[in-house]
């Protein structure tokens, strides 16, 4: 168990560090230097001030320089500075992502709440019309755009009915419809996932065993299909965070929430490219811990990972 | 022993009392229009074990499970099932809750996958007592103290520690074991065990049937007894009830069934099951004058190092002669696979050598082992996964051919046509998918497609396994035909005593990865010098039949 947790750890570290190098990467890579980049559009600017600015943001040092400053920087929780406001680029992000967050998190229970019901209902309706309805509506729920749903329901209750302001106001609307139009996006995998294996896990022969217990239909949905069916979903669910992050990029700007989205759109615009890498490593970050906590519950839920342990990842998605 | 007497006094008193569980023209039938069981009549009295007996598609598990209220929901069911004054055919999901695990049990026929693989043993033995608690709350400890019981109960050494255990950290006996526990655990009036050991090796079978067969006569409680295996079937069952197509062809007393079967299916199944001591098989011609081999393993060893290291195989040697069978025989891993994939070239070996034709393969590169596999072919177990199921049966016997480019695409398929009618395989065979042919089909086009690139030696794992009986001495009989013809060489591994004794000239006994006795196959079934060789005979079901086999001759 230990040696498991140890190595999950070190593979997260690794990962962020290899991100880190990618993007740092992708920086040198772009045409010209980030100063002069972000200087470009405007004309009235001369050599001297790019220069000036290079060296105070550290671009004129040579790469490997440059490459352990910023890595250096990152131990310590300095990500740089962002070149549009000149403010540290953690404390630009931090100011933000509480609102971020909050909408992501509500927005996640929603989905996994979404999903299970969904779940629930297909199992154990004995109605074949309504399992019918039921089991359709995930694929339904991941074909629609969260940008599509946000407007539609932007026009509907703002506009046609005047119900919710258009601008957040703090009601309870104004956070219970970006919630649900992300939340619905992001249940859509985790059911299809959470279906799929539950159908593989009806099909072993222990079901046939616990029914001849004397066990009933919801007595083994609960106490044993769930639990088996568990790890696939939850693994789903780690990858669904990159939809989550997106998403909430999206529902923020359809709904002028402020947030990650505004400073995301705010950056690029701006060719700002010290806010962007913050940005990205962020993302990367939240991505890499997400799933490894996924991956230091999978062994609460399935025993049998452990055994395993030691021939590279545990299973993933058993689809 | 594990042989139930049947006691003679016993009949004529179950007579009188009225029988336990009575089916009255019982008919399932499935939506797709197939009808699975067709009308079938049987009761059970009480401490009564029954064997149901039949191939696969008889019906027979049908009938079982249809006692339990465990049919699939496309099944339409009519007639009664008398049970203690209850028809059990027209009882709802809920109503049948309350009877399943308390007075009729179940014992699967996988323990592998019958027990819920994340959940602890002593949590899926406590469950049952949960499900049923009668107006009695058990404690914590009261349970735990029960639990223990019911595993010490089975013949589980350590129950306290295998309490915390998970499905995965037993073996498969053990699991039986356990889901035996499971099955008695509130003395169920029936119990229906669904080829409760088809899955386990012989020595394994033996133990957990005398476990079973105890518990039964001291609960007294009624057996039905479904399996494929006539021989398990005669050493445990008072009565038999041989099904086919649905309906029941014979339904008598063990003794009378053994000693004058009146249906001819009966009879061609009792003869499969104990041939008469089989003429040790004519090897080929080429058998008898070449004293060289076609396939030698030379001290051969495999060492797997996961955690502590495992010798898999250690130091095995023995020889085949061309045109004869070897048979490596023995438990679940005691290493004859691992031994055969090292012959094959499929698995480097640690130590030792291979030869094949007298030429050492042993160091072979990738181009070495594609021009070796033209000669040397291997026949996996399962028939089902070993078929490409998008392929034409067609292009799965040609892929070898095109793969070594032997002639052009009208060479090819005169060879494929060729290959299917020595296989005993209609020529329309060709244009089906793998689905649509029958288990021993799809055994023989796999066998096909092993001979199309020209082999000589095949390596057969466990080919006949996944078959019915009958099937398997179709199978058994091409294999025998093909090896007379083409003066083929096998190596036939197999778990299966009856199997082994009746195709092979030669006979290896493995255990532990030691080869520990190895001869001809007369000298080893007749006079075995090793005691686990002894016991593995020993374990061999069908004790019945071979006294009365012995009684004929």
């Amino acid at each position: 168990m230990g040696r498991y947790v140890a190595q999950r750890i070190g593979q997260a570290l690794l990962v962020i560090w290899l991100a880190y190098t990618v993007i740092f990467l992708a920086v040198q890579l772009l045409p010209s230097d980030p100063v002069t980049i972000f200087l470009s559009t405007d004309s009235a600017v001369d050599q001297a001030t790019i220069d000036n600015m290079k060296r105070q943001y550290g671009y004129d040092q040579p790469l490997l320089v440059q490459y352990f400053a910023q890595l250096g920087g990152l131990l310590t929780g300095d990500v740089g500075y962002s070149l549009a406001s000149g403010e540290p680029v953690a404390l630009r992000i931090g100011g933000v992502i509480g609102s971020t967050m909050a909408l992501a998190l509500s927005a996640f229970a929603t989905a996994v709440v979404l999903a299970l019901a969904v779940v629930v209902a297909a199992t154990l309706t004995r109605s074949a019309v309504l399992r019918k309805v039921v089991l359709n509506l995930p694929p339904l729920f991941a074909a629609v755009p969260v940008i599509w749903l946000g407007l539609v329901l932007l026009e509907l209750l703002s506009i046609r009915w005047g119900v919710m302001s258009l601008f957040p106001d703090g009601s309870f609307l104004s956070l219970a419809v970006p919630v649900f139009v992300l939340g619905v996006h992001v249940s859509a995998p985790i059911a299809q996932v959470l279906l799929k294996s539950i159908d593989t896990v009806y099909s072993q022969p222990f079901i046939d065993v616990l029914r001849a217990k004397g066990a009933s239909a919801s007595w083994i949905f609960f106490r044993h299909a769930l639990k088996n069916a568990g790890g696939p979903a939850m693994t789903i669910t780690g990858i669904t965070v990159g939809t989550l992050l997106a998403g909430s990029v999206i529902t923020e700007t359809v709904f002028a929430r402020s947030g990650l989205g505004a400073v995301v759109l705010q950056a690029v615009t701006t060719q700002d490219v010290p806010l962007v890498q913050g940005l990205v490593l962020l993302t990367a970050s939240v991505f890499v811990a997400v799933n490894l906590v996924v991956d230091l519950l999978y062994p609460l839920l399935d025993p049998r990972i452990l055994k395993s342990n030691g021939q590279g990842s545990p299973r993933v998605l058993a689809v | 022993m594990s042989v139930t007497t049947a006691d003679q006094a016993a009949p004529a008193a179950l007579l009188q009392a009225a029988p336990l569980l009575a089916i009255r023209g019982l008919q399932v039938e499935y939506q797709s229009g197939t009808t699975a069981v067709g009308g079938v009549d049987l009761t059970l009295h009480a401490g009564e074990i029954v064997a149901l007996v039949g191939e696969s598609g008889s019906g027979k598990t049908t009938l079982a499970r249809s006692v339990l209220g465990l049919l699939p929901a496309s099944a339409r069911i009519s007639g009664r099932i008398d049970f203690d004054g209850t028809d059990l055919a027209s009882l709802s999901e809920k109503e049948f809750c309350r009877i399943r695990g308390r007075r009729i049990g179940l014992v699967p026929q996988d323990p592998g996958a019958s027990l819920d693989p994340v959940r602890t043993i002593g949590s899926q033995v406590a469950e049952v007592f949960r499900l049923h608690q009668d107006g009695r709350r058990r404690s914590r400890r009261e349970l735990r103290a029960e639990v223990v019981r019911l595993l010490t109960l089975v013949g589980i050494d350590r129950p306290e520690e295998r309490l915390r255990q998970y499905p995965h950290e037993l073996s498969g006996g053990l699991k039986q074991r356990v889901l035996i526990a499971i099955a008695f655990s509130l003395h169920p009036q029936v119990l229906i065990a669904d080829e409760p050991t088809s899955a386990l090796d012989v020595t394994v079978q033996r133990t957990v049937l005398e476990v079973f067969d105890r518990l039964a006569k001291e609960y007294g409680t009624a057996v039905i007894f479904v399996t494929h295996d006539l021989a398990v079937a005669t050493d445990h069952a008072d009565r038999i009830v041989v099904m086919r197509g649905g309906s029941v062809r014979e339904d008598r007393g063990v003794d009378q069934i053994l000693a004058r079967p009146e249906d001819e299916y009966t009879v061609r199944l009792l003869e499969e099951a104990a041939p008469a001591r089989a003429a040790v098989p004519a090897a080929s011609v080429a058998a008898s004058t070449s004293s060289d081999y076609a396939l030698e393993a030379r001290d051969l060893v495999k060492v797997f190092d996961r955690g502590g290291t495992n010798r898999a195989v250690d130091a095995v040697s023995f020889g085949v002669r061309p045109g004869t069978t070897f048979s490596l025989v023995g438990e679940s891993g005691s290493g004859k696979s691992t031994t055969a994939r090292m012959l094959m070239r499929l698995l480097d070996p640690t130590e030792g050598t291979v030869l094949v034709d007298g030429r050492d393969v042993t160091g072979l590169d990738g181009r070495g082992k594609r021009e070796l596999w033209r000669t040397l072919q291997l026949v996996y177990q399962n028939p089902d996964s070993a078929l490409d199921p998008r392929l034409r049966i067609r292009d799965i016997v040609a892929e070898p051919i095109a793969n070594f480019r032997l002639g052009g695409r009208a060479g090819q398929q005169e060879r494929v046509s060729e290959l299917l009618e020595q296989v005993n395989l209609p020529a329309r065979v060709a244009s089906a998918r793998p689905m649509e042919l029958s288990g021993g089909q799809r055994q023989r086009v796999a066998i096909a497609r092993a001979l199309a690139a020209g082999a000589k030696t095949l390596v057969l794992d466990e080919a006949l396994s996944a078959l019915d009986v009958l099937t398997q001495a179709q199978i058994l009989a091409l294999l025998e035909e093909l090896q007379r013809e083409l003066g083929l060489t096998y190596l036939f591994i197999s778990h299966d005593l009856h199997v082994v004794e009746r195709i092979s000239h030669e006979v290896g006994v493995m255990r532990r990865g030691r080869l520990v006795e190895s001869g001809p196959t007369a000298s080893i079934f007749g006079n075995p010098q090793h005691d686990y060789t002894r016991r593995l005979l020993d374990s061999n079901p069908g004790h019945r039949l071979r006294a009365l086999a012995a009684s004929t001759k």
